[in-house]
């Protein structure tokens, strides 16, 4: 339990196509960084230090804020042994905790299935952007994802409310029988009735919101700011799950990476600001996370795919500061050119859900791993 | 020969098109299955959209400049189009080697990508990949014009082994490497700048000087290769014909697991995949070819609703039911913007693997939408598939029972079958109205409200959201 007496939140920001880790926290004391970034390195008087090794780029300064509150936590080198380059994989793994096969169900999905084994909230997940990330999903769980959290539900083009009842009726009765007709119909149904209730309760969300905080116009800031919302409106959601995409920077990341870095770092402190201004930021953690680093040496314009990477963990109940050990660079100790990851993402799963959101780790992250002293 | 079983061709044409019109499958299906197809596979037998009417009414096309015009271009021609495989190969294309403009933000290289799929799609596929290692929104989207002699970027490289040709597995980060470079030096011209011309289209040019002509070793082969040689290797591969056979199954017969998976997780139906493999071997890698076999086969005929709709399938079939956007009118945009609100904005794929499908096209959101879609197209009798199916109807004067009611509404959306559950309480709602009946002008003005809401209802249907 949180101090404010809620339950625990967790909120999830996924960082898509891979974080340039290195520039953004950036090892400006090593000589071995500014060879290798012949066109990227973060100049050493622009880093914002941390210690006398590694600072934040100046495009994080907001983060900064946060971590100097004591309030975020960074894990550097995380990743997973044998990285496959590959996004689509990389997300895979992250998302399912199978490294070696193809797993459907996803880690957060388990998650919501321990919260709510009887399904008896649709909102007991929920993730906002288009498409539902497989992090989410698993059998019989019900996550409610929103593209629009103002226009949320069905026949809304009913100007009649009598009409639009009746259609909600027979709605409900058609989609009723055919959760048992198969996997995917099952599922449609289900989803489709999940819709019905979801859709009924998420009404509150905006209208009771009241805010000072401005957030800015750009895609992670209005999903965080639905977060704050719908957390707002204390419907029971324990999972949040958002993305912020663009991060792929093969080619031009000079100009796309700090703009990626400020959008997401002002979001983040928006976002806690907005929580804190209604004293409900106790009960919230926030991970956020990216498939992979990216390769040590630049490619004159971008950065390649690489291995280990970092993540944070912020929040009012974090031990902010640095964990794990940020990798080497020097060329011996790097794999095919890329950061060796120096710890399991497996065990910053396993931290969260047995020391924040309360539920046993072992079954769905596969196994015991190293976990870090994060929370208080 | 028989004409085709109108439930069979409804079928082929929610495949190989975006559904049809209730006129357009009784003129279908007065056809042999197997003449339809070979219509199907030679589009140039049928004249093309007109875009000169579009353009008159959407000037945008001209100068080109914004994507939302041309998403909607894009749509119109899904709806109005004699030559339906065209179309869906270009969107299976669009699928396989995901381009988003995005990155561009150029839209006359997206269209120019779109137009060549259209062109070659049912091709050969060496003419296909090489035509897209030229394609300079490809370029742009996958970095090559940043893939440079001496300083390679390894982007387009490796996406066309893992994601465009052969998949994860079947290649190694050197083949990855030796393929990079060589392909340095295809690149693209400058377009114009967008002041004050507006946006102009950009060209590929090869620059031999950024050209790494040493020797490569690729997937076992060695030699001074460019780009041309490795799609000649690749073309070669069994791990290519598999792979491309596998999407062609996933998005033509029914749903498979997504591409990640691909090396991992074996084959639904591994002798429909073997069967098109030999296709693909036989003709030399022959997209035409691969689908004659493909659409006359029992396991395509068989595979009846084995596919979620995608959302652009979801919008134009619909729209063609409600014969409504046969002219390009004002509202044209917002029918792209419905595609992307389901999760699939044309022309903007979430990343490089494309879109997810099958299921999971298919989450709370997205089916909120896709209902709410449906439900409003078909909102009002004066709509004109509405009117006309009333029309014939009510033609005879007589009364219909409510097991006739709901049998020739579900024959009208594409002899959609549903189940049991779902028949019962379809005709249950339209038993509680008791007969239809058109003996008079308040008669039928109650008839046609229930005929809208019995379409609605259909189209909101799980079963409906199923090709």
């Amino acid at each position: 339990m949180a101090k404010n007496g809620k339950p625990p939140t967790l909120v999830v920001v996924q960082l898509t196509g891979g974080n340039d880790f290195m520039n953004t926290v950036v090892p400006y004391s090593d000589g071995l960084y500014y060879d290798s970034r012949v066109t990227l390195a973060i100049p050493e008087d622009e880093v914002l230090p941390i210690d006398g090794s590694v600072g934040f780029n100046p495009n994080v300064a907001p983060l900064r804020e946060l971590f100097e509150r004591g309030d975020m936590a960074i894990v550097q080198g995380i990743g997973y042994a044998n990285s496959s380059r590959s996004h689509f994989r990389g997300m895979d793994i992250w998302q399912t905790c199978e490294p070696d096969t193809v797993a459907t169900e996803g880690w957060l999905g388990k998650v919501i299935r321990e919260l709510d084994p009887e399904t008896r909230n649709p909102l007991t997940g929920i993730s906002f952007g288009r498409g539902l990330p497989r992090a989410l999903s698993a059998q019989d769980v019900t996550v409610t994802s929103i593209g629009d959290l103002d226009n949320y539900g069905l026949m809304t083009g009913f100007s009649a409310q009598q009409q639009r009842l009746e259609a909600l009726d027979l709605f409900n009765r058609i989609y009723t029988p055919a959760i048992g007709s198969g996997p995917v119909a099952g599922y449609l149904a289900r989803t489709g009735l999940d819709v019905l209730r979801g859709a009924d309760m998420l009404k509150k969300a905006p209208e009771t919101y009241v805010s000072e905080v401005e957030y800015a116009d750009n895609p992670i800031a209005k999903s965080l700011r639905d977060v704050a919302r719908v957390h707002l409106a204390d419907l029971g959601t324990r999972i949040f799950y958002t993305q912020h995409g663009g991060y792929d920077t093969h080619a031009n990341e000079a100009r796309t990476h700090p703009r990626l870095l400020t959008e997401l770092s002002g979001a983040i402190r928006d976002f806690f600001q907005d929580l804190r201004d209604h004293a409900a930021h106790e009960n919230v953690v926030m991970l956020v996370f990216t498939e992979f680093g990216r390769r040590v040496r630049d490619n004159g314009s971008g950065t390649d795919h690489g291995a280990g990477g970092g993540a944070f963990v912020i929040g009012d109940r974090v031990n902010g500061g640095l964990y794990a050990e940020y990798p080497s660079l020097e060329p011996s100790q790097l794999e095919q050119g890329d950061l060796r990851h120096t710890y399991d993402f497996r065990g910053l799963y396993a931290t969260l859900l047995e020391r924040w959101v309360g539920v046993e780790a072992r079954e769905i992250v596969g196994g015991e791993y190293e976990q870090l002293p994060i929370l208080t | 020969m028989a004409p085709a079983d109108r439930a069979l061709t409804a079928h082929l044409l929610r495949r190989a098109g975006f559904g049809t019109t209730p006129a357009e499958l009784d003129s279908y299906a007065s056809r042999e299955y197997e003449e339809i197809v070979e219509d199907l596979l030679h589009p140039e037998r049928f004249p093309e959209v007109e875009d000169d009417v579009l353009r008159r009414y959407h000037l945008g096309l001209n100068n080109a400049d914004t994507v939302a015009t041309w998403q909607a271009h894009w749509v119109y021609r899904m709806v109005n189009t004699q030559r339906p495989l065209e179309e869906k190969i270009a969107l299976f294309w669009h699928h396989v080697f995901a381009t988003s403009i995005g990155k561009s933000e150029h839209a006359p290289s997206s269209v120019f990508q779109i137009e060549t799929f259209r062109r070659n799609g049912l091709g050969d596929l060496r003419t296909i990949y090489l035509d897209l290692a030229r394609d300079p929104a490809m370029i742009f989207w996958l970095d090559n014009s940043e893939n440079h002699n001496g300083q390679p970027n390894e982007n387009w490289g490796r996406e066309l082994l893992e994601l465009f040709s052969m998949g994860v597995g079947n290649y190694t980060e050197d083949d990855i490497k030796s393929a990079s470079r060589a392909f340095t030096g295809w690149t693209f011209t400058q377009p114009l700048p967008l002041d004050p011309y507006g946006r102009y289209s950009s060209e590929f040019i090869f620059q031999a000087s950024d050209h790494d002509g040493s020797e490569k070793t690729f997937l076992g082969e060695t030699g001074p290769f460019d780009g041309e040689d490795i799609i000649d290797i690749v073309v070669k591969q069994p791990a290519t014909a598999r792979f491309i056979s596998r999407h062609l199954y996933n998005y033509f017969v029914a749903d498979e697991p997504q591409v990640p998976a691909w090396n991992i997780v074996q084959p639904k139906d591994p002798e429909a995949i073997e069967t098109l493999v030999d296709a693909y071997t036989e003709s030399g890698g022959n997209m035409g070819s691969i689908l004659r076999v493909l659409f006359n086969s029992d396991f395509f005929k068989e595979a009846r609703l084995r596919r979620v709709k995608s959302p652009a399938e979801l919008v134009v079939g619909t729209v063609k039911l409600a014969g409504t956007y046969r002219f390009p009118d004002p509202g044209l945009a917002s029918l792209a913007g419905a595609t992307a609100v389901m999760g699939q904005a044309l022309m903007t794929p979430p990343t490089v693997e494309g879109w997810h499908t099958g299921k999971e096209w298919i989450d709370a959101g997205t089916l909120n939408e896709r209902v709410n879609f449906a439900v409003n197209q078909l909102s009002d009798v004066s709509t004109p598939g509405i009117r006309s199916l009333f029309g014939e109807m009510a033609a005879d004067g007589s009364t219909m029972s409510a097991e006739q009611f709901v049998e020739r509404c579900l024959d009208w959306v594409g002899s959609l079958t549903v189940s049991d559950d779902t028949r019962r309480e379809l005709v249950q709602h339209a038993e509680a109205g008791g007969e239809l009946r058109f003996d008079s002008e308040q008669a039928r003005d109650e008839s046609s409200a229930r005929l809208v809401r019995m379409l609605q209802t259909i189209v909101s249907s799980v079963e409906y959201q199923f090709a």
